[in-house]
């Protein structure tokens, strides 16, 4: 055989002293991928074909009878548009505040580092506690934010909105915390972002005699849009599928109006003992997600800079 | 058009530290091509960045039309530049790169097309207006850059190093049809450059820079011919200068004026007994190192170099000689020059 480099050369030699480690090294990967994704994602396919239930041995093939339930329930439908209201309305708030901190995060000034490290924060922390913190803080009695208005006098004392207990501002709560919630991880992927594109493309922009916003709208955000598209991606990913600051704060109501797919899934198939319901509501998040995922990707692509 | 001043011109980046720039005081002369010339860190792109509004100085002040433009940034100072890495917008068609500034400044949109048209005609690159930056080749993307910089018809042009990222074949016609465009359009330029012989061939008058300094400012000739010190003797020249110690003085000549005595002509010259010690044949010429024999140099490296003819033998002493009007003389403390005189050399 012949060698191209030493790159191909050191492969071929560990392939051909040991042919079992190419597959011992693949292993791991494979094991984890195939027992915490793969199995589970099979499992929820195959129950929501069936009729199982939490305490129940048998198990039956019903074909698309979950399917045709869930959709004529008003609870999924609800839960559905929640899910989308959520994403999107998260996904606008996030990128919109990622770049204008990632643009502010880029010049140098005193303490960066220090305001760095206070922005990534809410991410290192564990998504249950930060959740829990916010539940404190919107809570109908104790209210932090619910006293400050009192005291500035916008509100009265007695007459204080219930942040989780009205349906419009509950959702707005449950938006706002999982705001606080991704837009470090933003953030840091728009910085990343920012650093490639090259200190002299805005140079050249200032030279021509660009200002600030024409350097933004025009250079600048059309230049990131792989690395926005990506911060979208995941962003939406991780906001479809969340179910743990609904499920905290508001644990889908008042009257279902901040229930989404995940938390309806939980709450029907764990909560409600309907397992195969709960799987068939889950499933129906796969086909959204493989959408988003595909025309992402493809943005990304097609916008691909040199 | 206009002219471009600087007066005690001076960028310190760190405090304590020695300047980038250092008290720079300089003139273009209206339409002049000058290029700013010295090797990496001499202060030369930093110096340029200040006079774009790019850089803050730390002190002195910059004129451009008689007008002092600190305060500007850089769209206020109406002028162009063009960087080292072309700086293209990646995302926009090379129409759009060229319109950017008419857009950015202002300009009515009807103009537009017909000015990046005049722009793209003048640089030849007029059937590549709906291609992308990368689908250019590097040639075709410094017409692109420099049709950017032309579309607004700037009063100066600032050149960074616009030749670097050619290759050797390229820069050449690059070099040739900067020149021409240049004289076409007779706008003030400056030009960066760490490269000599660009510096030599395009320059109307060069400024040599050597840590954040200027160590000399006239014409390609007078910068070769009388090299105002050590450093610019031995910085233009390829290969550079012949320095040797003599007494208090330092003596430079040229390679190409160390040759064999029995061709050079004047009667007045020096000579010097030189023994081959390597042989670079390049096809026109031979570069000869060696070291000198005898006398008060004995034992210097030289290097001569020779139009083809006779051929030399490695290890062989030669009798050699220079004129001595190609005699320079440098002080050998501050290593300026100093005038001629009349050394032993026995």
């Amino acid at each position: 055989m012949a060698v191209a480099g030493a790159g191909t050369k050191i492969k071929s030699i560990g392939a051909a002293t040991s042919p079992g480690l190419g597959a011992a090294m693949f292993a791991p990967a494979v094991t984890y991928i195939g027992l915490l994704i793969a199995g589970p994602f099979m499992l929820a396919i195959f129950y929501a074909f069936s009729d199982a239930r939490i305490g129940s041995t048998g198990l039956h093939y019903v074909g698309l009878e979950n399917f045709r339930s869930i959709l004529q329930s008003p609870s999924f439908r609800m839960a559905l548009k929640n899910s989308f209201v959520f994403t999107i309305c998260t996904q606008i708030i996030v990128i919109v505040c990622s770049t204008t901190l990632s643009i502010a995060l880029e010049k140098k000034f005193r303490g960066r580092g220090f305001v760095r490290f206070l922005i990534l924060l809410p991410w290192v922390a564990p998504i249950s506690l930060g959740a829990i913190g916010w539940k404190w803080i919107l809570d109908s009695i104790y209210s932090v934010i619910t006293w400050v208005l009192v005291w500035l006098h916008i509100f009265k004392p007695y007459d204080t909105p219930m942040w989780l207990g009205q349906p419009h501002l509950a959702m707005a709560s449950v938006v706002l915390v999982h705001c606080w919630r991704l837009i470090p991880f933003s953030t840091v992927i728009m910085l990343a972002g920012r650093t490639a594109i090259p200190k002299e493309i805005p140079e050249a922009a200032a030279i021509d005699g660009a200002g600030f916003w024409r350097t933004l709208f025009q250079i600048t955000i059309p230049m990131m849009t792989p690395i926005i598209s990506v911060a979208v991606l995941f962003g939406t990913i991780f906001t479809f599928t969340d179910m743990t600051v609904v499920y905290i704060l508001t644990a889908g109501g008042p009257f279902d109006s901040t229930q989404t797919l995940p938390s309806f899934a939980f709450a029907t198939g764990i909560q409600g003992s309907d397992l195969a319901a709960g799987a068939a509501i889950s499933v129906f998040m796969v086909p959204v997600l493989v959408l988003i995922a595909y025309f992402m990707l493809r943005v990304a692509h097609r916008a691909e800079v040199t | 058009m206009a002219v471009v001043e600087t007066r005690n011109l001076t960028k310190v980046f760190k405090e304590g530290e020695l300047g980038a720039v250092n008290n720079v005081n300089l003139e273009t002369r209206e339409g002049e091509f000058l290029v700013f010339l010295g090797p990496s860190g001499s202060g030369k792109t930093t110096l340029l960045r200040m006079i774009a509004g790019l850089e803050t100085p730390t002190a002195g002040e910059i004129l451009i039309g008689g007008k002092v433009v600190n305060d500007m940034t850089p769209r206020e100072r109406r002028i162009a530049m063009v960087f080292q890495s072309y700086a293209l917008y990646p995302h926009l068609t090379v129409y759009k790169n060229i319109a950017f500034p008419l857009k950015a400044q202002k300009v009515p949109k009807e103009l537009h097309k017909q000015k990046v048209e005049w722009a793209a005609s003048l640089l030849g690159i007029a059937s590549l207006l709906q291609r992308k930056p990368r689908e250019l080749s590097g040639g075709e993307r410094q017409r692109v850059a420099l049709a950017r910089a032309i579309v607004r018809e700037p009063s100066v042009f600032l050149l960074d190093e616009p030749l670097s990222n050619l290759d050797a074949k390229l820069r050449l016609s690059a070099r040739e049809e900067l020149e021409r465009f240049h004289k076409r359009i007779g706008t003030t330029t400056i030009y960066v450059t760490h490269d000599q012989v660009e510096a030599m061939a395009m320059g109307d008058r060069i400024v040599v820079l050597n840590q954040g300094s200027v160590r000399q400012f006239g014409t390609p000739k007078e910068v070769y011919d009388d090299p105002a010190d050590t450093f610019v003797a031995t910085f233009l020249g390829s290969p550079p200068m012949n320095l040797v110690e003599n007494g208090e003085v330092i003596v430079g000549f040229r390679p190409e004026h160390f040759r064999l005595a029995e061709e050079v002509t004047d009667a007045s010259k020096v000579p010097f007994r030189f023994r081959v010690e390597n042989a670079e044949y390049l096809g026109a010429e031979y570069i000869l190192s060696g070291l000198l024999i005898g006398g008060r140099v004995d034992g210097k490296k030289v290097i001569a170099r020779l139009l083809l003819g006779q051929s030399y033998e490695v290890g062989t002493t030669y009798d050699f000689a220079v004129p001595e009007r190609h005699l320079k003389f440098f002080d050998r403390t501050t290593e300026k020059r100093v005038d001629a005189r009349a050394l032993a050399w026995q």
